[in-house]
């Protein structure tokens, strides 16, 4: 006879907790992307008359069908948006002192895609891009399109402060590392995502 | 050989099993850290749509769900587009009251800071999402949170 306490049973109460949790256990989920909705407008006050030049904006139009209008230009497939995005906010067509300050300070790697086209946006402090929608318009593509454009913006953050994407959106801003380097990013370049009230068309 | 033999001579036939416990309860204590015990019953569907730019929110007091997507049960709710929040489907009106219930759970120095995560179905067109938008601005709870599953990238 040994001294030793029978623990065999031990792994039996420890497997009847485990099955227990194991059914009950949803694995929590909350990720996603975050967006700010603008606020509530009262009725009263008529909404502010913004003169934004044409160039500023980047429309893009999604309808029922789920076809994309990028710019007036006709396209099937979302793929592949956050490149224009990128283009359009980088263009620095026509800065302003601020923004030539801004470019200055950027990478080698990001001041290079600064195209300069004089028919798209001034600088990033002005560019907006902009996603109008139907009703009918199916959730998932709006959500590309959305994902495109936080993409467009997380990249650009990224580069210039030298990480990759993935590791910029994981910053958490609690300490205050991870929190210089989140402002350093978007310093000069707000992420400027416009979501227009969707018309009436193919919906109810 | 002889030493092998001198060890059977002392022991028991039997596996010895005293570390199998330990190896369970670590499992055990895995699902128990991970887990989230359910709340409540979903009563849409809910095939959540993927992306690739998520984002994981730190504080997980300030979240309230709504679902939205087509009813489980056609017969009863009908097939369009229903929105859940807690146990029940409700309408838009009723979600300002909803999110002023979720605000005052909320101790008081966080209560501006709530977040709606919206668990959307894919089938989903924008009309109703648009219109839970409207009332959530309604009730002043503007950091919306898009829920989604992580896109692998094609690059």
């Amino acid at each position: 006879m040994s001294n030793e306490i029978n623990a065999g049973s031990m792994a039996d109460i420890a497997f009847l907790l485990l099955i227990f949790f194991l059914v009950t256990t949803t694995i929590a989920s909350d990720k996603g992307i975050l967006n700010f909705l603008p606020p509530k407008q009262d009725p009263n006050v008529p909404p502010p008359d913004i003169k934004k030049n044409e160039r500023n904006i980047f429309n893009v139009l999604i309808n029922a069908n789920n076809d994309l209008l990028v710019e007036g230009e006709y396209r099937r497939k979302a793929e592949g948006l956050d490149k224009d995005f990128k283009e359009f906010i980088m263009n620095f067509g026509a800065p302003d002192e601020d923004a030539v300050a801004l470019f200055n300070s950027l990478p080698a790697s990001l001041q290079s895609q600064a195209l300069r086209k004089p028919d798209s946006s001034d600088h990033p402090g002005e560019a907006v891009i902009s996603i109008k929608t139907n009703r009918g318009t199916s959730y998932a593509v709006f959500l590309e399109v959305f994902d495109n454009a936080k993409r467009a913006y997380f990249d650009i953050y990224a580069e210039r402060v030298g990480i990759t994407a993935d590791e910029y959106r994981a910053l958490t801003g609690d300490d205050e590392a991870s929190k210089a380097l989140q402002d350093k990013g978007k310093e000069g370049i707000p992420m400027a995502i416009s979501i227009a009230e969707p018309d009436k068309l193919g919906g109810n | 050989m002889s030493k092998f033999r001198k060890k059977k001579l002392g022991g028991s036939d039997q596996i010895n099993t005293s570390a199998l416990p330990d190896i369970i309860f670590m499992l055990l204590f895995f699902f128990m850290v991970t887990t989230v015990l359910r709340e409540q019953d979903v009563l849409v569907d809910q095939k959540i749509p993927q992306s690739t730019q998520l984002q994981k929110l730190q504080n997980k007091t300030l979240i309230s769900y709504i679902f939205i997507g087509k009813p489980k049960n056609t017969s009863l709710y009908g097939s369009e587009p229903r929105v859940q929040a807690n146990d029940v489907l409700i309408g838009s009106p009723e979600i300002v009251q909803w999110v002023n219930q979720e605000r005052d759970k909320l101790p008081e120095a966080d209560r501006g800071s709530i977040t709606i995560s919206m668990k959307v179905d894919k089938d989903v067109k924008m009309g109703p999402i648009s219109d839970v938008q409207t009332e959530l601005r309604n009730a002043d709870a503007r950091k919306v949170l898009y829920a989604s599953t992580k896109k692998l990238d094609q690059e």
